[in-house]
């Protein structure tokens, strides 16, 4: 199964996914939704990994080297999926302790993590 | 233009769709996190298509099940309204400044990195290397130590979650 869909469209989406993730985390005040466009990059950049996997980097490379290189892009998809499970946890866990301190999660108001 | 090639941008339009709802409707926290979970299921079918099916699958569970469920659990508890955030007056200073150092972003990476970077799929990746069979035996093999790590931290975040959402320890 040889794909063609040339990389670069590839590319392009996960750059336009991370652009309005980047503008989204500017934009919004509220911390939920802060954190939704978070999610968005991560998924952008794992959107990358996973095209580079299948499409390889350098023009010529052994077939070892794109089999690892395949292998070793899905591992950092895996990682990148748990390290962000636990961020969402704890920041989740973060914004409800300052929602319950202030009773306001507006981000422009929260400046300081102090009781 | 090839049937993949109308898959693909089928599937990317409504992964964009997903993602400028987000930021679009985000006054309304509940429409945004339903928008979120349109987008990461249509980039479940985006990585199927880069014949990686063990992480297409996992980004369906994972992404668009259990982390959403978990964002629309503190949602819930929070009862985030819309109208509470959105009262500010004044010149609104932040958003056009946003959307400019996201398009100039866009145009750099784009120029410099994009654009570049026109081959085409290594013959040598096939699909069978996205199987769960060959990214299970490379985890636990040659990334194991990682993944012990990863144990670890995943641990951390339960408990540290937990420490700062309960009322009394």
């Amino acid at each position: 199964m040889v794909n063609d869909v040339p990389l670069s469209w590839f590319l392009t989406l996960g750059l336009l996914l991370f652009m309005i993730g980047g503008v989204g985390v500017v934009v919004r005040r509220n911390p939920v939704v802060v954190f939704m466009c978070i999610e968005l990059m991560l998924n952008a950049v794992n959107l990358t990994f996973l095209a580079f996997a299948r499409y390889g980097t350098m023009p010529n490379i052994s077939e070892s080297q794109a089999v690892n290189g395949a292998m070793g892009g899905q591992i950092a998809v895996i990682f990148v999926m748990a390290v962000a499970a636990a961020e969402v946890a704890v920041g989740l866990g973060i914004i409800m302790a300052i929602f319950r301190l202030k009773n306001n999660a507006d981000l422009d108001e929260v400046s300081v993590l102090r009781g | 233009m090839t049937g993949n090639q109308i898959a693909f941008l089928v599937m990317a339009a409504v992964a964009l769709l997903g993602a400028a709802g987000v930021v679009a409707f985000g006054a309304n926290a509940v429409r945004a996190a339903l928008f979120l979970v349109l987008c990461f299921f249509v980039l479940g079918f985006v990585y199927f298509s880069l014949g990686a099916q063990l992480l297409g699958i996992t980004q369906i569970m994972v992404y668009a099940g259990a982390i959403m469920v978990l964002f629309l659990f503190v949602i819930m508890m929070l009862q985030l309204r819309g109208h509470d955030l959105s009262k500010k007056v004044g010149i609104d200073i932040k958003s056009p400044l946003a959307w400019m150092f996201g398009i100039a972003l866009f145009a750099v990476v784009f120029q410099s990195i994009v654009l570049p970077m026109n081959m085409t799929a290594n013959p040598a990746v096939t699909s069978d290397l996205g199987k769960p069979e060959a990214v299970g035996s490379v985890l636990f093999t040659t990334f194991s130590w990682p993944f012990e790590v990863t144990s670890l931290l995943l641990l951390i975040g339960v408990v540290g979650s937990i420490l700062l959402a309960k009322r009394r320890i």
